[in-house]
């Protein structure tokens, strides 16, 4: 006799919790081959505001941890993320219609991205600032900060590599995040935020959004208590509306690119603004 | 005559020779503008002081061909060192003209002429230096090991300080090895052609630079040039907002330096001496036609009489009046539309119930003045505590604690600078942290280098101009090196023996 599994509801993560949407509608999620997975939530406007509100509650504290306990943090998911590399890998599988060893795959150099990543929380700001010797007696330094609240569009193509790619550079320098998961392969976004809400990550640094970025990217592009946006998942002609409506409040953009992006430090430094601070030197 | 009264000292007009009228600087050489030439006159006497051409869209075209065809064929392919000469001949040639460039300056601008001699020109000088030892270094701005210059670079510059904005644009642009078209403010062209003619001493190749005088449009054509790969602009937020909408999905690279509405917070453990003239030098420099001006005086409740009560009696001693007079203080206000606008604000800032109190002196019959004026009473709610005035004009605030302080500070849209006023080092390193902007001063205000990266969060726009950081917005990084980490490897557990 075979056992009856028991199948997961996917919800939302907003605030440190999984609530259903707002809106009480879902999305079927069908695996490749067409079999039915999931319903996944289908976030509303209103989702995405509450999500802005969790993450500008949560940036204070994030941004106020020091560098190598975010360091830690980061580090601690990707232990936590290596032990469930079976529940992603299969997931993946099932999602992407890969073979099991390219999920595998995938699972791997995700939990070495969050790795890398953790790596840069107390380097970072010793690469992007720095000294600065003005003609006169003062003390001038630059110092990299985050920027904010990030609103991050995941990648299409890739379910769990491409989320955690645009994810965890954003965090490192303690900016919060409301993720909108791919939407055509969102299940690992939710099951990432099971890893993140039990790996020391505060509730509100991360938010998560499964839906649709065509419905949801507009309402965050244009939200006036959102710092910056990350395009990368913004598929088509319709990210330059984005663009436009992040304009009206000068938010930081980056634009979307193709395929999954690869490690850099320059998507750590693009969420940060650089301070520099001014000191008089005197023995008066 | 009293302790406080001095007689004139102008500075002599004789050392400018300037022309009847002025073309656009396009491809090396002064060409007529085919749009209607308009009159820049001095703000103090309103009196006219040359014609100078208005560049149309055909003639931004002509230029961004210009800047395109000496990038191709001269600029991307000469030796990082040579680029770096000519920047220090500029450098050189900017001292030696510093006196008939800062007259010219205060001439246009309304500036007081010491402003302009000590402030200004220096630093445009020392922003050529900076840059030019930059241009063959590239390698070492943290950008990778080959960054590349994006190309035709189109920059707009304000009107507070004409050819200050203009060595912070053209600078780092020339360093990193790309060619420019500038376009000066409306009210201000004068020095910017007089830095033509200094291009045309160091022999800096044709197109290499070219400026193309006009109102908004001109600039507005500028910005939506295809042939452009870079905007960088200093000036208000809306116009910010309208580039950043207009360049969007381009990828044209942006950079914006916007509004202001800094605070300046003084503690009651301050140096109460240093901290009056920092609030001075914070809000009436440049009669307040500054960015980061420290329009927000955000005191301690328990010294906040004392605080004003001084800075009313040194405010008292400012002499308002002829920009060229070397003991003037407080010049004009740019021009007649920015006057309007200071009164209007400062008449809301009255009905609105903030308390009035305005510097004696006298008011020259022509031109445009505006004289010091602090409001006390004002709260967070008050329109001249939020909107950006850009005139000499303080708001008064108070605070209880530094909680309070910097909650109140960081209670903007704008994020471009702060100010500090304490003895307390820990607690300047604190509250420096805290604060939502790119440049905090402590113990000290409105303080410019060209190594010092410069440049908002927020509604203040996005990029850094100055330092190292500056250089990051004329170049495009090489790729990233690090080595993609999805291949295929061999597991290991964790003592490192193969799964």
């Amino acid at each position: 006799m075979t056992r009856l599994s028991v199948p997961k509801t996917y919800k939302l993560f907003i605030g440190g919790k999984f609530p259903r949407s707002e809106s009480g509608r879902t999305v079927e999620v069908r695996s490749a081959d067409g079999s039915f997975l999931a319903n996944a939530s289908l976030a509303s406007r209103k989702d995405a505001r509450d999500a802005v509100v969790a993450a500008r509650a949560a940036t204070a504290g994030w941004a106020g941890t020091t560098a190598y306990n975010r360091g830690q943090v980061l580090y601690r998911v990707a232990e936590l993320l290596e032990g469930r590399r079976e529940q992603f890998a299969a997931e993946i599988a099932a999602s992407e219609g890969v073979s099991r060893e390219a999920a595998e795959a995938q699972v791997d150099a995700a939990v070495d991205a969050w790795v890398w990543y953790a790596g840069w929380c107390d380097k970072y700001a010793q690469v992007a600032g720095n000294a600065n010797p003005v003609a006169g007696p003062y003390f001038n330094i630059s110092v990299p900060e985050p920027t904010g609240v990030v609103a991050v569009l995941a990648p299409q193509d890739s379910s769990l590599l491409g989320l955690v790619s645009v994810l965890a550079p954003a965090l490192v320098a303690g900016n919060t995040v409301v993720l909108v998961a791919s939407s055509r392969h969102p299940l690992s976004a939710i099951s990432l935020a099971e890893v993140l809400a039990t790996s020391d990550v505060p509730a509100g640094v991360v938010n998560v959004l499964t839906g649709r970025a065509t419905e949801i990217g507009p309402w965050l592009a244009a939200h006036a208590d959102v710092n910056a946006i990350d395009l990368a998942g913004a598929e088509g002609a319709d990210w330059v509306d984005l663009e436009i409506a992040a304009a009206q409040t000068l938010k930081r953009v980056l634009q979307p690119q193709d395929g999954v992006p690869a490690l850099s430090l320059e998507r750590v430094v693009a969420f940060t603004e650089t301070k520099t601070v001014w000191h008089t030197k005197s023995t008066a | 005559m009293g302790f406080l009264e001095y007689a004139p000292a102008p500075e002599s007009r004789s050392i400018l020779s300037l022309k009847e009228s002025y073309g656009l600087f396009i491809d090396g050489e002064f060409v007529d503008g085919s749009g209607d030439p308009f009159t820049t006159i001095s703000p103090a006497t309103e009196e006219r002081i040359a014609e100078i051409a208005a560049g149309s869209a055909a003639d931004v075209d002509r230029a961004v061909a210009a800047a395109r065809r000496a990038y191709d064929t001269t600029w991307s392919r000469m030796r990082g060192s040579d680029r770096g000469k000519y920047l220090f001949r500029i450098a050189r040639l900017v001292q030696e003209r510093a006196r008939e460039l800062a007259v010219a300056e205060s001439l246009d601008n309304g500036k007081p002429i010491r402003e302009a001699r000590d402030v200004d020109v220096p630093l445009v000088a020392a922003w050529f230096f900076y840059y030019a030892g930059w241009a063959d270094k590239l390698e070492w701005a943290g950008l990778g090991p080959a960054p590349r210059a994006l190309g035709v670079a189109a920059q707009i510059i304000p009107w507070n300080f004409p050819l200050l904005m203009l060595a912070w644009k053209l600078a780092p642009a020339l360093a990193a090895g790309n060619t420019v078209v500038l376009k000066p403010a409306e009210t201000t062209p004068l020095s910017a052609l007089l830095f033509a003619e200094i291009l045309q001493q160091a022999d800096l190749p044709a197109g290499v630079v070219n400026i193309v005088t006009g109102a908004g449009d001109t600039g507005a054509a500028l910005v939506r040039h295809p042939g452009v790969d870079k905007v960088a602009f200093t000036g208000s937020t809306a116009v910010g907002r309208e580039i950043a909408r207009t360049v969007a999905g381009t990828g044209k690279k942006v950079t914006l330096e916007l509004g202001g509405k800094a605070a300046n917070i003084v503690f009651d453990d301050a140096p109460i001496d240093q901290a009056i003239e920092g609030i001075v030098q914070g809000i009436f420099f440049n009669q307040g036609h500054v960015c980061c001006a420290g329009s927000r005086l955000l005191v301690q409740e328990n010294v906040h009489d004392e605080v004003v009560e001084r800075l009313k009696q040194r405010v008292s001693t400012l002499r308002l009046g002829d920009p060229l007079d070397k003991n003037t203080d407080i010049g004009a206000i740019n021009s007649r539309e920015q006057l309007d606008r200071i009164r209007e604000l400062s008449d809301l800032g009255e009905r609105e119930g903030g308390v009035r109190w305005t510097a004696e002196c006298e008011i020259p019959q022509n031109g445009f003045w505006f004289a010091p004026t602090i409001f006390t009473n004002v709260s967070t709610s008050s329109t001249i505590a939020r909107e950006e005035v850009f005139g000499p004009v303080l708001s008064v605030l108070t605070f209880r604690t530094p909680a309070e302080a910097v909650a109140k500070a960081n209670n903007t849209p704008y994020g471009l600078s702060a100010g500090i006023w304490s003895e307390k080092g820990s607690k300047v390193l604190a509250i420096a942290d805290q604060l939502r902007a790119g440049v905090v001063w402590s113990n000290t205000f409105n303080k410019f280098d060209p190594a010092s990266p410069f440049g908002g969060y927020k509604e203040s726009g996005y990029g850094r101009e100055g330092g190292r950081h500056g250089l990051a917005g004329y170049l495009a990084p090489s790729k990233p090196t690090v080595a993609a980490i999805s291949g295929t490897v061999e597991k290991t557990d964790r003592k490192g023996a193969k799964k």
